[in-house]
């Protein structure tokens, strides 16, 4: 959030969408963190993927919790409505709205510390129950806006600004979330823009619960020697399963990605997620096999990145509560009450 | 032998049965009270059980009363007697002059029975043991056997108990002739072998009319579905689990599209209450009617997001079935105690809607019009049930629906609007009222977007820090409340016979105590005028009730009188001249209470000077 508002002038020349808007269009206010911060990255990420999806920035309702990265939603796609609610309840907040419309496009942002420790719990309820949803968590391993605690992803033996070694085991997210069932599940680096934007696309067109943790590096706190969270130690640790390609019916986002196997994946939406395999023994259909071999590559100190997991065919929480097609938000007393003449026969009943 | 002549009374007594939790007694002892209603006479029966799931006590009580009593009375004329365990506290709970009813089956010491009652012996495990093998049903007829007894007792036409137990087992064959059998056995046995009937009797009457027999956990469900609620997210917890049970099933019934099968809501039982009032927010902010029901405990852990509904004013609506607290307190037993709890709820200046139904009827009422309120008010609203209400069935006039009733959505911004050039500023009082408009998500491309926060923002949804902003803001809240106290359910007055200088101010479900209480305080030569607060914010008339009183008893179940405390928090009233006239053992207040109570401090004030007599 911030006090000043970005100037609306741009140049004439921009390039267009197929709805004819620019990358201003799904442009918020001024980002008022660090200079740096990974998060801005992480923002200028979600604006290029809702760009190159075309997507109507008001369709859009993105909420958050509270924190660093919780403040983001303000700085991107500012024809949106967005909600800052409390911290680490983002979740339930998200799965609210989405019952109330399910014709929403819902994108839910979250930190560590909002997602791992005071909110894990609504974070693994939302994936359990399959909420339509892209559930982004900005993790940096560090509590910024509170200068510098650990968080519950900080890996044990990291040390902080001050030099203190963190005892704790880390939390996973993306462990936590192939073990709840989350059908979309990938991790990403905010500085790898070219792997992040086309799995925030393709979380977008997932039906069910999409889930992206990003290492996010907190340019004040966290971004020294001795941190398993900085720009330097996620550049040498991190090992790439695959690199993304998203066919909306036109052009792809991105490709030019170093070639390799090619395997297409139809999301519901018709939307068309291609993977580019690196490494060739990786099967991302296989929730089990992508559980296994994070905890293996965690175990040599790699970080994994990549779409780990996706089931094409994934339902989500309006299917699982048979709701009707229509957003409930919308129906009034002629489709929902059942009338005087019902509540007649129920008084009847009662005597 | 009694030494004590036997009470002899016709609808008007009270039955307790004591039972073991678990042993199939609810339905016979509710099929007692329902039966009392099918001869045309009043009944208010209420469940007393521990926190327990199987195994321990449980009592279920039926106030048999003629004069429409629908209070809880105190003392038991009869008690059936079914469990050991509690024996010796039943016995001697009974009134003198009462009636033991027991199975004789086995002898039992002299020393265990009182010689001013009327001690009446069925052998309920000899006749069920002769008749059944299986030991399921040994245990279930036995109830129903007791029932047949009772039946003949009491002087009861078996026909309308059959009529009742052919209703129950309408398309179970098997079940319906097996209940009856077993309703004649017991009846037959205490015909044959005892002098019936007893002191007690039920004689047909014609004073239940057209009134219903439902609990207000199921008629506020009932009120939400006619008011509009689309999404229900909830955790359980007693005494407020059945009201999103029958939601669900009323939903299930009435709420499915004919022509796909698919619901017209949502239900989630959340991981927790935080969630819970998490996804009620999430929903309303996004322009779907959300509710959940909760106990005191779980106010205590949605206080976070009440505040932010408060200050962000996004609607919600939550149904508070209140127990004895604090803490885990007693989580069965009745209380009116989260008064204060939920009127400040969350940090900061907060100050929230509460509605006060005195009985189903108005559960139903004030359930439906807390929808309304909510998207008008854009905030909050508190119904406040407690266990003795929500719990219970209670007598209680028809619930009625106008079919020309349509949703109070509030004020919300359309496209169209937008289109037109209509100043939106999320947080701008347009209208003087302090009720700002708000905008859906995804109306317009351009227009009508904002952030909700629950950071302090301008007119226009703007962060800011500026004091003066964050004032302006505040203030329009308190604007808003006073909007509020002329759209909640308005207090009911009603007045002695002749002008006194006293009165007497309650709410929600001591109201039947109250009515019967100013019967008996008659009775004393006290004369009281009445005001039943029904919501907060306080009306007008409240303030005027007060002025008019010398000084005015409040009534109300909890230690620490919190209605009173908001009253004069609110009203700014001398503290001295509010007498506070409270009940907090978990028991439901009766009318034999409050009159002794407020009698007793009417006739101090006889002769004692006003000030010290109310200090």
């Amino acid at each position: 959030m911030t006090y000043i508002a970005k100037p609306k002038f741009h140049h004439p020349g921009l390039k267009k969408n197929e709805l004819g808007y620019t990358h201003r269009d799904y442009e918020g206010k001024i980002s008022t963190l660090c200079a740096g911060c990974g998060h801005d990255s992480i923002t200028a990420s979600i604006i290029e993927a809702c760009y190159e999806l075309s997507i109507e920035p008001h369709r859009v309702a993105k909420i958050s919790g509270i924190g660093c990265s919780s403040k983001t939603p303000d700085y991107f796609l500012g024809n949106s409505h967005g909600f800052n609610s409390v911290h680490g309840r983002m979740p339930s907040v998200l799965t609210g709205a989405n019952l109330a419309n399910r014709d929403l496009i819902y994108l839910g942002v979250s930190g560590d510390g909002d997602s791992a420790s005071i909110g894990f719990g609504q974070f693994a309820h939302s994936i359990r129950r399959g909420v339509n949803m892209t559930y982004i968590v900005e993790n940096n391993g560090v509590y910024g806006l509170t200068k510098g605690q650990f968080s519950a992803t900080a890996d044990r033996g990291s040390k902080s600004k001050k030099g203190v070694t963190n005892t704790d085991n880390a939390i996973d997210l993306v462990a936590i979330a192939l073990q709840l069932g989350a059908t979309f599940v990938a991790r990403s680096f905010s500085g790898d823009k070219s792997q992040l934007v086309p799995l925030i696309a393709a979380a977008i067109g997932h039906k069910g619960a999409s889930f992206i943790d990003v290492i996010s590096p907190c340019i004040a706190f966290n971004n020294h020697a001795g941190s398993t969270k900085s720009f330097d130690y996620v550049r040498e640790h991190n090992d790439a399963v695959n690199r993304l390609d998203v066919l909306v019916g036109r052009d792809p986002i991105a490709v030019d990605y170093a070639p390799g196997t090619v395997q297409v994946v139809e999301q519901h939406d018709g939307s068309k997620i291609a993977l580019r395999k690196i490494d060739a023994d990786y099967d991302p259909h296989d929730r089990l096999g992508a559980q296994t071999f994070l905890a293996k590559h965690a175990a040599k100190g790699q970080i994994v990145t990549g779409l780990l997991y996706v089931d094409p065919d994934a339902e989500d929480l309006h299917e699982h509560l048979n709701t009707i097609e229509t957003p409930l938000n919308t129906l009034e007393a002629d489709t929902l009450c059942p009338g005087s003449a019902v509540l007649d026969k129920i008084n009847a009943s009662l005597r | 032998m009694s030494d004590k002549k036997p009470i002899s009374s016709v609808n008007d007594f009270v039955v307790r049965f004591a039972n073991v939790n678990g042993s199939g007694s609810a339905s016979a002892n509710e099929m007692f009270a329902r039966a009392i209603l099918r001869h045309g006479v009043p009944v208010s029966p209420r469940n007393i059980f521990p926190s327990n799931i199987q195994g321990l006590p449980t009592w279920y009580e039926v106030r048999v009363t003629e004069d429409g009593h629908l209070g809880a009375r105190g003392g038991v004329d009869m008690m059936v007697a079914m469990n050991p365990q509690t024996w010796d506290k039943d016995v001697a709970g009974i009134e003198p002059g009462g009636y033991l009813f027991y199975d004789s089956t086995k002898p039992m010491p002299s020393t265990k029975f009182r010689d001013d009652i009327t001690v009446i012996g069925v052998p309920l495990t000899a006749i069920t043991n002769s008749t059944y093998t299986d030991p399921r049903q040994r245990q279930l007829f036995k109830n129903i056997i007791y029932l047949g007894a009772l039946s003949a007792l009491l002087d009861m036409d078996p026909k309308l108990i059959e009529q009742l137990i052919g209703e129950q087992y309408k398309s179970k064959e098997k079940l319906l002739s097996s209940n009856v059998h077993a309703l004649h056995l017991g009846r037959d046995w205490a015909l044959q072998n005892l002098k019936c009937p007893i002191g007690l009797r039920v004689k047909k009457s014609d004073k239940v009319g057209d009134r219903i027999f439902i609990e207000g956990n199921s008629a506020a469900a009932l009120g939400a579905v006619y008011g509009g609620a689309t999404v229900c997210a909830w955790y359980p917890i007693t005494p407020s689990s059945s009201v999103a049970e029958a939601f669900t099933a009323h939903c299930q019934k009435y709420r499915h599209d004919p022509e796909t099968g698919k619901a017209k809501y949502a239900i989630v039982q959340g991981e927790d209450e935080l969630a819970s009032i998490g996804i009620v927010i999430g929903a309303s902010w996004n322009g779907a009617r959300a509710f959940t029901a909760t106990s005191g405990p779980g106010i205590s852990l949605m206080t976070e997001f009440i505040g932010l509904s408060y200050f962000a004013e996004i609607p919600a609506v939550i149904m508070n079935i209140q127990r004895a607290g604090p803490s885990t307190g007693m989580p069965t037993r009745t209380q009116q105690c989260d008064i204060i709890a939920c009127a400040y709820a969350s940090h900061g200046d907060t100050k929230h809607v509460l509605l006060f139904p005195e009985d189903p009827a108005e559960a139903f009422e004030f359930a439906a019009a807390a929808f309304d309120l909510a998207e008008r008010l854009q905030t909050t609203i508190f119904l406040m049930l407690d266990l003795d209400i929500g719990m219970n069935h209670r007598l209680c006039r028809p619930l009625k629906w106008d079919d020309a009733r349509q949703y109070d959505r509030g004020k919300i911004m359309t496209a169209e609007m937008l289109e037109e050039g209509r100043d939106f500023g999320r947080y701008l009082d347009v209208d003087g009222d302090g009720i700002p408009y708000r905008t859906y998500p995804g109306t317009h491309p351009t227009k009508g977007s904002y952030f909700t926060r629950g950071t302090s923002r301008d007119r226009y949804a703007r962060y800011s820090e500026e004091g003066t902003v964050y004032a302006d803001n505040m203030q329009r809240l308190v604007r808003k409340f006073e909007t509020a106290q002329d759209l909640v359910p308005r207090p009911l007055q009603a007045n002695a016979e002749r002008p006194t200088k006293y009165g007497v101010i309650y709410f929600g479900s001591t109201s039947p105590a109250m009515d019967e209480a100013i019967g008996l305080l008659e009775t004393r030569g006290h004369q009281l005028d009445r005001l039943r607060i029904r919501a907060f914010p306080f009306h007008s008339s409240v303030a005027s009730f007060l002025a008019e009183h010398d000084f005015v008893y409040v009534v109300e179940q909890n230690r620490d009188s919190q209605l009173r405390q908001l009253i004069v928090n609110e009203n700014g009233i001398d503290p001295v001249r509010l007498v506070p006239i409270v009940h907090y053992d978990g028991s439901p207040i009766t009318a034999r209470y409050i009159a002794k109570a407020i009698g007793d401090h009417q006739d101090h004030l006889k002769v004692t000077p006003l000030r010290k007599a109310v200090s």
